[in-house]
């Protein structure tokens, strides 16, 4: 558990009795009710719960891509309201620009904040290399596989140096085995880059081969249900016994929805 | 493979284009079917063609004084039609008061074909280079306008929170965003406006003009000299096909990692 030097534990995120409705003309839909959440530093939260159950509302809320009905978030102590260059996100499909290669989507942060090119193609060249790309930097997305795009989209993320990254089902468009691939990879690249990361998963086995805590979502509107803190140690192995236990569990008391 | 289809592909386009001229010698100089003040043969035709470089008879010009003074008109026209249009197209789909204030005026004139324009343009400005160039600016402006407009509509929503997330501002996003992602579909509007510029230029010579490749066609109709029709014909078709080819480079060259959409 990381702590400052006070010995306290350090809190990134934080949200306080957040409620989210979405409002038409006739009809109002809750999506998020009451919900509390602490992050800590460097902390892998993996927010788990059923399909449309609110995940990545709840994402977006902290990103500050909407705005909270009520309650509040704060991020390393600031109150979030619109999206920031502290937070990152890596999205669902792939989001890179298809008009930029590898390089220039990677730098795309960076050069936004108007930082000299020298200085940031040095850096997105070391995000590259973390994300195991070296060689395609002048590629365009559209010649790499799914697995390659994400990685470009974990580098770019990265690039901009965020104290907090954000995950929404990153992995859920790839196939089986680039999905386990991608998992370890993520591991390998968040432990040689400690960053506070929150991901957002349907997938359980993934929650829980990632996560140092597994926040299990309610079903819409959606709040906290239960957390479980995984102490299995890294790397982990998902025919572990203690894995398949904590799977087991986690499924079963998982809100069923169609 | 890939090499022995592309060989198989050209020899059958060769073939097409010689069949062709094979068909029209047939009937005209082996067959006799017409004669050459109706329709002459390929060889009269050639004939002609190089004789038309120096002779300025029967309708006042040489085939490259014609050329040049239907090329200046409507790349003139077209120039404009692009530098106004693709701004506009742009504006009108990222400003939403934009949007408003030009859309009806521009919805009702885009169902106006440029070449209505032409017969007022002649009153308004009389025969000659301006009324011309003005006809082809309106033939070409509409497409740039309606391509640049969806392009821009076709921003992903998910483009522009990565940016925001990164704390772009609304100017960076829409010439970082918004124009990269419309490029594809501009390109497709200027290549589509350089079609119905030119051949607005041809037409518009046809109704008004006193040079121009569309002018000697009309000359050469009421004298019955077929053969310079034709050349006329083949010219305007080859100035067209190379225009094409040219904005087909550009267009590759510009749109980079995004596939073409017709």
């Amino acid at each position: 558990m990381q702590m400052d030097n006070t010995g306290k534990i350090e809190v990134m995120i934080q949200c306080s009795h957040v409620e989210k409705t979405f409002f038409t003309r006739m009809t109002s839909t809750p999506v998020i009710r009451d919900l509390d959440l602490k992050v800590r530093k460097n902390e892998f939260v993996v927010l788990f719960g059923p399909g449309q159950c609110g995940k990545t509302t709840v994402l977006n809320v902290m990103a500050g891509l909407e705005t909270a009905t009520s309650g509040t978030v704060t991020v390393n102590g600031k109150e979030v309201s619109t999206p920031g260059p502290d937070r990152g996100f890596v999205y669902q499909t792939t989001a890179l620009f298809p008009w930029y290669t590898v390089m220039q989507n990677v730098e795309y942060g960076p050069r936004a904040r108007g930082m000299s090119k020298k200085e940031r193609r040095e850096k997105a060249q070391y995000y590259i290399d973390l994300v195991g790309l070296q060689g395609f930097e002048d590629k365009f997305p559209n010649q790499l596989s799914g697995g390659m795009q994400q990685r470009v989209g974990i580098a770019r993320a990265y690039c901009n140096e965020p104290s907090v990254l954000f995950m929404d089902e990153p992995f859920g468009h790839l196939d089986a085995q680039t999905r386990y691939l991608m998992q370890e990879e993520i591991i390998r690249i968040w432990e040689k880059e400690k960053r506070t990361v929150v991901f957002v998963t349907n997938n359980i086995e993934e929650a829980v081969y990632l996560a140092d805590r597994v926040v299990v979502l309610t079903n819409c509107p959606t709040s906290v249900k239960k957390e479980y803190q995984i102490d299995l140690p890294r790397p982990r192995n998902y025919t572990d016994d203690r894995f398949l236990e904590l799977r087991t569990e986690i499924q079963s008391i998982v809100d069923k929805t169609l | 493979m890939e090499k022995n289809s592309d060989l198989k592909f050209k020899v059958i386009s060769c073939c097409s284009v010689i069949g062709f001229i094979a068909v029209w010698y047939l009937c005209t100089d082996i067959l006799q079917l017409t004669t050459d003040i109706t329709l002459p043969g390929p060889v009269k035709v050639l004939h002609t063609f190089i004789d038309k470089f120096t002779n300025k008879s029967p309708d006042g010009g040489t085939l490259l004084q014609h050329m040049w003074s239907s090329l200046r008109v409507a790349l003139s026209g077209y120039a404009m039609g692009i530098i106004i249009g693709v701004p506009l197209g742009i504006l009108m789909a990222w400003y939403r008061p934009v949007d408003l204030l030009a859309r009806p005026v521009f919805d009702f004139v885009k169902a106006i074909p440029g070449l209505a324009w032409a017969p007022l343009l002649i009153i308004l400005l009389g025969i000659g280079f301006m009324s011309k160039a003005v006809t082809i600016f309106v033939a070409a402006l509409t497409p740039c306008v309606l391509n640049a407009y969806a392009g821009v509509k076709q921003t992903r929503e998910v483009h522009m929170w990565v940016a925001r997330t990164f704390g772009a501002t609304r100017r960076q996003m829409l010439f970082k965003v918004a124009i990269p992602t419309a490029l594809p579909h501009i390109m497709t509007g200027i290549r589509v406006a350089l079609g119905s510029a030119w051949m607005s230029i041809v037409a518009a010579e046809l109704i008004a003009s006193s040079s121009g490749l569309g002018y000697m066609i009309q000359q050469c109709r009421g004298i019955y000299r077929p053969d310079v029709i034709i050349v006329g014909m083949l010219m305007i078709g080859f100035i067209g096909s190379v225009l094409t080819w040219i904005i087909g480079i550009i267009e590759r060259a510009v749109v980079k990692g995004q596939t073409h959409d017709a």
